[in-house]
């Protein structure tokens, strides 16, 4: 009986795990219509288009997020190996990397607005998408942040290990999945500007 | 932590949830519930509201329509100062029409139709015991019934609700000052519909989960019902459009409150110019469309699945060409995502675009009409059985082909010139996505009635009802036609002052008066499917003779749908009427060793050994014979 309940939990964990991915899909698809949106739009006249080098805190924000995606990787083979101060403190970190991205794109909009680059009533609308997209990766961001502070709440609730991992694996494809949306985001904007 | 502490974990908490779903309150079964099928009831309920508030709004400005001079002294008794002196102003028209196409799209056939018949049928024919996140169902559901609050609240806004119409093109929707609909009634709208595409794609989300992860043993997908295949690839087009529209709604919000230009250029609004500068409203419509057409999709595959299904059970004969059936849904699921520029011909597309546009719609009518052809053939010399259940699936073949035809003419970039945003696209829409869709929704109402709340409902009041709506509908629609032809323009106010479209008031006189006899006809629905839910006749276990696994569950509704094991499949679902047996069905779950008379040398699939014993059984049996 209670190895049937663990093979149901198992079937069913595995069915809530898919739904991540299939949320990624759709996240993804969102950032694919913004894109191109943004192309369609820039090829529409000469006079658009991001017409400016992008500040170099996008760069150091970069670095930022592909290391937290490597705590994030160590937090979860901690955690499935029972090492779970290791867990917590990879978490910590990745959360605390999490914030430090955010504040330097922060940074990076300051840079952007002393250039004169505004969000509202500019009439290079190429030039708002840009803000369009950092704000909604940064949405993303703040969820990905929820889901880690979730898995740590678990461990500290000593949840079963077999939770424990699952929401680990969890915030884990979400927060692999922030890192490569916004290298994609990056290289786009690169070859755009 | 060692691997035996790890075990005992495990266990405490396998019985922990074990004890969890004992304790029910009315809350959590009614109201909060997480139980696929009494969410499903809510999402029902919720849809036949809606569609109620859709058909009044529409039988507001069909009395606008059908009567422009005269004036109703009850419809200011109601509607107060938007029917000042008993006629509708223009205004409210606008909203009228706005606000019954975004519901009758949106709210009734995308969500009343997937959320009832995916959130009962996913579960109950794959052999699951819920959805694969219970939780994330319930919240689908609450986010759809908040939406709908704030989409009919628009109503009760000072400035009225939104009035540019259901695709919501900037700049109009964009200015709050354009018109009065464009103020807060707009607002409303967008929040209404951030609220509502969550609650879809949750929902969409719970219904790939499960039905890739979740089916029983032995239920491969192509032992899957053509119900479930339709549920399946409607939820993956919602998957891949819906996010595109929040894409272009993000922008529209960003226009019309941050100050952003992306859909806004060189605009004079009541003698100002406008700062905003450099924007493309059309490229709004790129977006919009993006999800637009598949959406049209998203609400009438579920709609041809449930026909397929109840064709199949109620023709006792096994659907006609299973296979192209799911392929010209996967066919049709593809071609709905590089068509969306048909929407747009007239936009100053480029003609060699349009006429790519123009050979992939047209390429549509490949899959529809294989689909078409099979519910004939099926039908074909069937032992048919006219349940009100099956009469409402011929009734959606029968307006998927009427109003298919027109599309072809409208899928026609030279052609569309002419016809674009007359009659003649309304005619269409209305027969091939309204009417046949509703009919899909009325047909899985009618045929899952008894799974849903243990009765049946009226048969006689179900016949009246079909052939007021089935009758109705034709002559509120296809006149719809001729004055499109003529270049009657859709979403007019009044057609009195134009000469050449004065000859059509009478005919809309006699389209207002089908619409209200067809609107009354409703309430023969109205009162059997609220009565009946209470005082209808008990229903037995399987009251179809259907193969499906749904009608191997009790009567009684059970959280977790099977009382011991979920049962095994073995065979396809539409072994309807198989020579040899001794019975007209057989369903899914009957292994072949009970049907040793029947089987036939296809149904093993090359599993040498178990030909081998039906050959033996064979002679065996031939030798008693003799």
């Amino acid at each position: 009986m209670a190895q049937l309940n663990i093979e149901e939990t198992k079937t069913n964990l595995k069915a809530k795990k898919f739904l991540m991915w299939l949320f990624l899909v759709s996240s993804f698809i969102y950032f694919a219509g913004l894109t191109s949106g943004f192309i369609v739009y820039t090829a529409g006249s000469a006079n658009r288009g991001i017409k400016t080098i992008l500040p170099e805190e996008f760069m150091y924000s970069t670095a930022a997020i592909i290391l937290s995606s490597l705590t994030m990787h160590l937090a979860v083979r901690a955690g499935k190996g029972l090492r779970f101060g290791s867990q917590q403190l990879f978490l910590a970190l990745t959360f605390v990397l999490g914030i430090v991205f955010f504040v330097i794109q922060w940074k990076a909009w300051n840079v952007l607005a002393s250039r004169g680059i505004m969000f509202s009533f500019n009439k290079n609308a190429s030039q708002s998408f840009v803000y369009v997209f950092v704000w909604s990766h940064l949405a993303h961001i703040l969820a990905g942040l929820g889901l880690i502070v979730g898995a740590m709440l678990g461990r500290v609730r000593n949840i079963a290990q077999i939770r424990n991992v699952f929401r680990l694996e969890i915030t884990s494809i979400f927060w692999h999945f922030i890192d490569i949306l916004w290298i994609y985001l990056y290289v786009f904007l690169l070859l755009n500007q | 932590m060692s691997s035996t502490a790890k075990h005992t974990t495990l266990e405490l908490h396998g019985h922990h949830d074990d004890h969890g779903h004992h304790k029910e309150t009315f809350i959590t079964k009614y109201i909060f519930s997480q139980d696929h099928k009494m969410i499903a009831k809510q999402f029902l309920v919720t849809g036949i509201v809606m569609a109620v508030i859709g058909m009044v709004l529409s039988i507001l400005f069909r009395i606008q329509l059908g009567w422009p001079e005269k004036s109703f002294p009850i419809l200011e008794a109601f509607l107060g100062k938007w029917a000042e002196g008993g006629r509708i102003k223009p205004e409210f028209y606008l909203a009228l029409v706005t606000i019954h196409g975004t519901i009758m799209v949106f709210f009734v056939l995308t969500t009343g139709l997937s959320g009832t018949f995916s959130n009962l049928l996913i579960p109950l024919q794959l052999g699951a015991r819920d959805m694969a996140s219970p939780f994330l169902n319930m919240l689908s559901y609450w986010l759809f019934f908040i939406s709908s609050l704030i989409m009919v609240g628009a109503f009760f806004v000072e400035s009225g609700p939104a009035s540019a119409g259901w695709t919501i093109y900037p700049p109009l929707s964009a200015l709050p000052t354009a018109i009065s609909g464009s103020g807060l009634g707009m607002t409303l709208w967008l929040i209404s519909m951030v609220l509502f595409i969550a609650s879809s794609l949750i929902g969409s989300l719970n219904y790939i989960s499960t039905v890739l992860n979740m089916r029983t043993k032995g239920m491969d997908m192509w032992k899957m019902p053509l119900t479930i295949w339709a549920f399946f690839l409607t939820a993956v087009l919602g998957v891949l459009s819906f996010p595109v529209l929040v894409a272009g709604v993000v922008l529209l919000i960003f226009d019309r409150s941050f100050g952003t230009s992306f859909y806004l250029s060189d605009i004079v609004l009541q003698g100002q110019v406008l700062p905003n500068e450099g924007g493309s409203p059309i490229l709004f419509q790129h977006l919009f469309w993006f999800l637009g057409h598949p959406e049209v999709y998203i609400i009438i595959m579920p709609a041809l699945g449930i026909t397929s299904e109840v064709i199949a059970t109620n023709s006792r004969k096994p659907i006609f060409g299973y296979h192209a059936m799911v392929y010209s849904l996967i066919g049709i699921a593809i071609l709905s995502f590089i068509v969306w520029g048909h929407h747009m011909f007239v936009t100053g597309m480029n003609p060699f675009l349009g006429g790519v546009f123009m050979i992939t719609t047209l390429i549509i009518a490949v899959p529809s009409a294989v689909k078409t052809f099979n519910y004939l053939a099926t039908l074909w010399r069937g032992n048919l059985r006219f349940t009100p259940a099956m009469l409402f699936g011929i009734g959606l073949v029968s307006f998927f082909i009427s109003g298919g035809l027109t599309g072809v003419f409208l899928g026609n970039a030279a052609l569309d010139i002419p016809l674009h945003d007359t009659y003649f696209v309304v005619a269409h829409f209305h027969l091939v996505m309204g009417s046949a869709a509703i009919f899909g929704m009325l047909c899985g109402v009618y045929h899952w009635f008894p799974k849903m709340f243990g009765r049946m409902m009226d048969d006689k009041l179900g016949y009246l009802h079909f052939w007021v709506t089935f009758i109705g509908a034709y002559l509120v629609f296809f006149p719809m036609h001729f004055m499109g032809l003529d270049g009657v323009p859709r979403r007019y106010y009044a057609f009195t002052e134009f000469a050449f479209m004065k000859e059509w008031l009478t005919v809309n006189k006699f389209i207002s008066w089908a619409a209200i006899i067809a609107a009354l006809g409703q309430v023969a629905f109205l009162y059997n499917f609220f009565h009946s839910m209470f005082f209808g006749k008990k229903a037995v276990q399987n009251p179809w003779g259907s193969n499906t696994m749904e009608w191997t569950t009790p009567v009684e509704h059970l959280h977790g749908n099977w009382p011991g094991e979920i049962p095994t499949v073995y065979r396809w679902p539409y072994d309807y009427s198989k020579p040899g047996h001794h019975e007209d069905f057989i369903p899914q779950t009957v292994p072949f060793s009970e049907t040793m008379s029947s089987n036939l040398p296809h149904d093993f699939e090359g599993n040498v050994e178990a030909e081998r014993i039906q050959q033996e059984w064979v002679k065996t049996h031939q030798a008693e014979k003799v």
